[in-house]
């Protein structure tokens, strides 16, 4: 275990070094307007741009500029070229909003997912199967824009039922709960389609292994065997899309949803930042989003191994 | 196993009929290449405290036979017919709430390969308390463990209170199969079917779980139905053996009747082909020609007519599992030639076989 | 068949007659077992094959017998360097060939052919059987064209297919057939050795004396040189002229394979032919009777 974690952690700093460089890379190569010009604004005089590029350290050498960079970054002092704000300190800002709504929405998915996979794989070939298939397919190919569009038309503009939009503090759960409900539907139903059929595949292959003929042959019921033979066997596909999923949206990935439901968390800031090109602002979330990513896949292996004791955290095989 | 095959086996005595009786067996499969009629008619009775062995290859239908049993083949796709009946009571229109109360129970069974017939998240003592719980709720799961314990050492595993709480990945191959037997133990069933118990282990613990086996059907009266497809290992421990190809049950007979005096040409075939180490060995295996058939598309009249090199006019017409000799009407076969036929054709250069056929 | 003189009995190696075609002296291979905090250290080995020496004459069956992890496989992946031996000589018509490069082995390849436990994974299921069969002729460049078909379906007849099934997959074949396939592809290049890793442990029995006999007929028509590996000694009997019997990644006895199955001397040789069952009820239940009487 130690040396899982020793190896996994130096790995992940490894993994979010190397994303740090490629994205300060890409901004430095690739040629877009000069941050300068930008902060300096429209009418600048060329001594201006001069001077700001002296101020913000554009004129040093890229190694110079990264590690300044990574310096403000992490010592919380970072400063978007556009508003002037503290971006760690938006991000931080962000996190509970963006964690009610990925957090619930997961509850939700989750909860579907299982129970229409499982439904579907001890019904296979039967009609309540084909049904969930086809309301499964109908989720998968649903865009999250318009079902969001679509169910804020109708619940909240049409029989006003849900407030409009944006993002009410939990300390007072009522107005916090009746805010999230339709985001956490529009971004749920995807993942919960997807996540019944993956679950549903992998039962009924568990189905096909000896054991779980052993078990029908010990006399165990029907659902002692879906449960704890089959649906237990089956859940590592379902924990390594979860992980993945999971870290991405909690790291600011959910950024059609938030922002059609004006929620300020992570994701409506890495959208603001990505369509102004804010290039301390974006390479704190992709930073923040990759080490919720790598965190996540560990947590993902660390599950593994609870779910089958043959998978050695740390074994050289791995 | 009794010294001599032939004495009656040792029986709890309960009194008049067979523990087990099968009836006209069929069980057929829909897949998508059209119906295939896995077992196609097997009658059989198994007698309390023997070892019943059914013989065959791949496709002949014994395993699919073995599973039918206890109702495990049932699905939306499959169609079984016939009956079979434990103690007098019809299985094959039982619930299957009521079925869980005959399997484990009444009739336990282990599988081929005791590497993947375990559950791999586990403990083995789980698995078998697990067993144990399915069918009495009300044996603590304290109880139920010492129980496992007891259960491990019955079957030769040393360390059991400590192996109970081990993984399968961390058994042996046989040490697993043992574990599995077991399992199949805990409630005290009447019948064991093992299927291919041993085919995937190593010769060495093969014999070992063979003379486990063998020993729980002596000491426990425990009835087994052994399905294999090695004659060494029929020879080793059955009572009674029938041969299956292609679905049907070709020769019933003693372990005496079936080794010294085999009616039917796949039975001559299946022991000529043997390599033997307590014979000089031949020249040349005598060997059965062809593979065997896809039941998909089984030949008319006789199934094994295509690969036989006696074949006549007659196999075109399927044979009924009949008695063909006089002396001995509990010896059946489906084979057309006469008893005088078969002496002189089975004996290829001084022992049983099936001759090479012409061209 | 072949000479029953060479390493006769003795687990030595002996100093092969100038008929030896391959010769095997002290090989080992071992596999590293790797382990540390951050950086990997070989903390300790398995040793899956522990120092063998054995020879096989020109024409003769070498029967390599031996239970789930004996080493017997990895033995024979390492005489055909298809594993790095950790040290020790494997000998080719007097060619040292352990420690050779890939370049080097080219040529040998040719002479040297193996044929699989698992007919159902060894053949390619996207190829047609003629190209599975015809491949190596052709990366080799021994023949092409109508001369390549020709000799494939030469070599489909051989071994009991026929040369329609040139066009067809594997998955359209049955076991034994694949098998069949299997060693038309290994006898394409006209090897002056074969080995055969379990070529019949996963086949039906009645396929198995099928696929047994086509090896003898193959031998005796190709002069062919056999490594055949097996669990079942019963089949190796049959097949060799020679055994060796593996234990723990040791040759534990060699010998001619009656002998070795009929007086055998080691220990292990003794148990593993007590385990063997005997397909008849008298002598198997005479066997237990003197088994039960004994302990």
């Amino acid at each position: 275990m130690l040396r899982f974690l020793v190896r996994r952690v130096l790995g992940a700093i490894a993994v979010l070094f190397a994303i740090s460089v490629l994205v300060f890379l890409i901004f430095n190569v690739v040629p877009a307007t000069n941050p300068a010009q930008r902060i300096a604004g429209k009418n600048a005089t060329p001594q201006l741009i001069k001077n700001v590029e002296k101020e913000w350290g554009f004129d040093k050498s890229l190694p110079e500029q990264y590690w300044t960079q990574m310096k403000l970054i992490f010592t919380g002092e970072v400063k978007s070229y556009n508003a002037h704000i503290n971006v760690d300190e938006r991000i931080v800002e962000g996190i509970p909003a963006t964690a009610s709504l990925c957090i619930g929405a997961a509850i939700i998915w989750l909860a579907f997912g299982f129970l229409f996979g499982y439904l579907s794989a001890v019904r296979s070939g039967g009609w309540l199967d084909r049904g969930l298939t086809v309301l499964a397919l109908i989720g998968i190919s649903m865009p999250v824009f318009w079902l969001a569009s679509i169910l804020l038309y109708y619940f909240t503009y049409k029989i006003e039922l849900f407030p409009p939009s944006g993002y009410e503090p939990l300390s007072d759960p009522g107005k916090w709960f009746s805010h999230l409900i339709l985001p956490w539907i529009s971004l749920a139903v995807l993942f919960a389609g997807f996540y019944s059929r993956v679950l549903r595949s992998s039962m009924l292959d568990v189905m096909n292994e000896d054991y779980v003929r052993t078990a029908r042959a010990k006399g165990l019921s029907q659902r002692r065997v879906m449960v704890k033979h089959v649906l237990r066997n089956s859940l590592i596909p379902v924990i390594t899309l979860f992980g993945l999923d999971f870290g991405v949206l909690i790291g600011g990935g959910a950024i059609v949803t938030e922002s059609l439901f004006n929620i300020e968390g992570v994701g409506l800031f890495t959208a603001e930042a990505l369509k102004q090109q804010d290039f301390p602002s974006i390479m704190a979330v992709t930073l923040f989003g990759a080490f919720f990513i790598v965190l996540f896949n560990i947590l993902v292996d660390i599950g593994y191994a609870y779910l089958d004791p043959r998978i050695r955290l740390g074994a050289s095989a791995a | 196993m009794s010294a001599t095959p032939e004495t009656a086996p040792v029986s709890p005595g309960t009194g008049g009929g067979p523990l087990l009786e099968v009836d006209g067996l069929r069980v057929g499969f829909a897949t998508e290449d059209g119906r295939v009629q896995a077992v196609d008619g097997v009658d059989f009775q198994l007698e309390p405290g023997e070892v019943l062995a059914i013989v065959g290859e791949s496709g002949s239908g014994k395993s699919v036979t073995a599973q039918t049993l206890i109702g495990l083949t049932r699905s939306p796709n499959s169609h079984i017919e016939g009956s079979v009946k434990l103690n007098g009571e019809e299985l094959t229109t039982l619930s299957e709430a009521q079925l869980q109360k005959v399997r484990g129970r009444q009739i336990a069974m282990i599988f081929q390969d005791p590497m993947t017939s375990m559950n791999p998240v586990y403990t083995v003592g789980r698995q078998i308390i697990e067993a144990i719980r399915a069918h009495d709720s009300k044996v603590g799961k304290r109880d139920a463990h010492r129980q496992a314990i007891e259960l491990l050492e019955a079957v030769g595993i040393p360390d059991a209170d400590r192996r109970v709480d081990a993984y399968p990945h961390e058994f042996s191959g046989g040490m697993r199969q043992r574990a599995m037997i077991a399992m199949g133990l805990a409630l005290e069933p009447s019948i064991l079917i093992a299927d291919e118990p041993t085919t995937a282990l190593d010769v060495t613990i093969q014999a070992q779980i063979l003379d486990l086996i063998q020993d729980l059907n002596r000491s426990r009266g425990l009835a087994t139905i052994l399905i294999t497809h090695d004659l060494g290992v029929v020879a080793e421990v059955a009572d009674r053996v029938l041969v299956m190809y292609g679905g049907k049950v070709v020769e019933r007979g003693t372990l005496t009747d079936i080794f010294y005096d085999p009616q039917h040409p796949y039975t001559w075939g299946l022991l000529g082909s043997l390599t033997r180490l307590d014979q000089p060995r031949p020249h040349r295996l005598p060997q059965i020609s062809g593979a065997p058939p896809s039941l998909l598309n089984l030949p008319s009249g006789c199934a094994f007519r295509p690969r036989c090199p006696h074949e006549f006019g007659k196999c075109k017409e399927v044979p009924g599992l009949e008695a063909r000799l006089p002396e001995d009407p509990n010896h059946r076969d489906r084979c057309w030639l006469t008893a005088e036929q078969k002496r002189r054709l089975r004996e290829v250069e001084g022992r049983i076989g099936l001759e090479e056929p012409r061209g | 068949m072949g000479s029953d003189v060479s390493g006769a009995t003795s687990t030595e190696a002996t100093t092969a007659p100038s008929g030896a075609l391959l010769e095997v002296t002290d090989l080992v291979k071992h596999f590293p077992i790797k382990s540390g905090l951050l950086f990997d250290r070989e903390v300790d080995q398995v040793r899956a094959v522990d120092g063998i020496s054995f020879s096989v004459d020109k024409g003769e069956t070498l029967g390599l017998v031996g239970e789930s992890g004996s080493g017997k496989s990895t033995a024979c992946r390492a005489v055909l360097q298809l594993l790095k031996p950790t040290s020790g000589s494997v000998k080719f018509e007097g060619q040292e060939i352990a420690g050779l490069g890939r370049r080097e082995l080219r040529p040998l390849r040719r002479e040297m052919q193996m044929i699989f436990q698992d007919p159902y994974a060894s053949l390619n299921p996207r190829k047609r059987v003629g190209q599975i069969v015809g491949d190596q002729l052709k990366i080799q460049k021994v023949a092409s064209g109508g001369e390549l078909r020709k000799r494939v379906e030469g070599l489909l007849d051989r071994v009991g297919l026929s040369p329609e099934h040139y066009n067809r997959f594997p998955h359209e074949f049955s076991g034994g057939q694949r098998q069949r396939i299997g060693i038309a592809r290994a006898l394409a290049l006209e090897p002056k050795l074969v080995i055969c890793d379990e070529p019949v442990s996963a086949l039906d029995v009645s396929i198995q004396a099928q696929i047994v006999n086509l090896l003898d007929d193959l031998q005796d028509e190709l002069r062919l040189t056999y490594v055949f590996v097996a669990h079942d000694i019963g089949v190796v009997r049959h097949i060799s002229d020679r055994i060796a019997v593996m234990n723990q990644g040791k040759i534990v006895e060699t010998g001619p394979a009656d002998q070795v199955c009929e007086h055998p001397r080691d220990a292990y040789t003794k148990k593993l032919l007590a385990a063997v069952p005997i397909a008849d009820p008298r002598e198997s239940a005479a066997r237990r009777a003197e088994r039960t009487a004994a302990g």
